[in-house]
């Protein structure tokens, strides 16, 4: 018998980001316009293996989903021991840069979740030119945090475990249990203080407000989707940043939290097929 | 019946989840649960619970307690709670919950906790 092989292959790239080597580590499957997926704050590219196995999506694209550096498969640059770990705009967005640079992408669409939405509107501010369309998932200019990041990482406290337990209440409860499980299992395979870090961005360096007025969707179109049991980016902060933006789509998908790919992959299909569908033209 | 006679009903839950007293069998803490108006004082041993103290107790030190309002747990208690107030979390950030005191158990534990405070939502099932 054949063995049963999912269709997406793994692999890793050389490339430097800032002036630093790095080895970053990312899967792939399909062919066509080129689609750069982001994982959220101390996940990894797993999140979007749905994604990455759905024929309607790759006979038309070439996803390619690619771990930050120090998360996943992407180790951390040499040297890491030295510092704490903090994502900044500018870092994360070099970072993306580089990867499409790296793989000699043209023009690719970067879908990006949660951090990685917010960049997109960051990407969308500062290297429109660069793409041929950004979706920005459970994304705002500015959230309200809602818990102290210091619980994250210290020794008292299982760093995976509650970073889980935190961001358990952003599933739907609508979403498959076995696909939540997934979800929250990533997440406890961070690195220690790498989501910490993440959230340096999130809520310290990544304050998008104001800035997102500058969007120009004629330049490149620009997609919001977030999910209505999202309370860390709620579909208000989501609306109110759409409104800023003349030539938006936003949309807010029901039953769905914060992790749209990997908590409920059937729901968010629906959701996310138009809007490849309309990308591809 | 009202939020607190459903919360009253937590050691017989908790019984019948050996699951969770499993995923807590490393957690003993004395801690308090204000269900609206009314305090509830959990002695937790091994992740079962020893005692549920209902109502008003003289000096009785515990050491964190989660509170929120009746409406709160009113909604948080149904099988499918509506966005905003289907986490203890959601619930803190609209200001209709609260956690004070020494929250390092209360972290050490969350997802145990989370699942423990969300028991009575099993009564509101077929409801």
């Amino acid at each position: 018998m054949a063995p049963k092989l999912d269709p997406m292959v793994g692999r890793y790239v050389r490339t430097e980001i800032d002036g630093v080597p790095h080895r970053l580590y990312f899967e792939e499957a399909g062919q066509g316009i080129p689609l750069v997926c982001l994982h959220t704050a101390g996940a990894d590219n797993r999140q979007y293996r749905h994604l990455l196995a759905d024929p309607e999506i790759t006979r038309r694209f070439r996803v390619l989903a690619f771990d930050l550096p120090w998360h996943g498969k992407s180790t951390p640059p040499d040297g890491w021991e030295r510092g704490e770990y903090r994502l900044t705009t500018e870092s994360y967005t070099a970072a993306i840069r580089a990867f499409c640079r790296a793989m000699e992408l043209d023009k690719p669409v970067v879908m990006g979740c949660s951090i990685g939405g917010r960049i997109v509107l960051n990407l969308a501010i500062a290297h429109a030119a660069e793409f041929r369309a950004l979706i920005a998932l459970e994304a705002a200019d500015f959230q309200q945090p809602w818990y102290d990041t210091s619980w994250l990482h210290r020794p008292d406290v299982h760093g995976g475990e509650v970073c889980a337990a935190l961001v358990s209440g952003l599933i739907a409860p609508q979403s498959p249990p076995v696909h939540r499980h997934e979800t929250l299992w990533m997440y406890m395979q961070g690195g220690p203080g790498v989501f910490k870090g993440d959230l340096y961005f999130y809520r310290v360096d990544g304050d998008l407000r104001e800035k997102v007025k500058s969007i120009d969707t004629k330049i490149c179109p620009l997609y919001l989707l977030t999910g209505e049991y999202d309370f860390s980016c709620t579909p208000d902060d989501t609306l109110r940043t759409a409104q800023q933006i003349p030539g938006i789509e936003v949309q807010i998908m029901k039953e769905v939290g914060h992790f749209p790919m990997s908590e409920h992959p059937a729901k968010f299909r629906e959701y996310i097929l138009p809007v490849l569908a309309k990308i591809a033209g | 019946m009202s939020p607190a006679d459903r919360f009253a009903a937590l050691p017989d839950l908790l019984s019948g989840d050996p699951d969770l007293r499993r995923r807590g069998r490393w957690l003993s803490v004395d801690c308090r649960v204000d269900i609206g108006a009314e305090p509830f004082f959990l002695s937790i041993r091994d992740g079962a619970l020893d005692a549920l103290d209902r109502g008003p107790k003289l000096m009785r030190s515990t050491a964190f307690t989660v509170r929120a309002t009746d409406e709160a747990w009113t909604r948080y208690w149904v099988a499918i709670p509506e966005p905003g107030w289907h986490d203890l979390f959601a619930l803190t950030k609209r200001g209709a919950a609260s956690m004070d005191g020494d929250l390092r158990p209360l972290l050490q534990n969350l997802q145990y906790f989370k699942d423990l405070l969300a028991l009575p939502r099993q009564s509101a099932k077929g409801a």
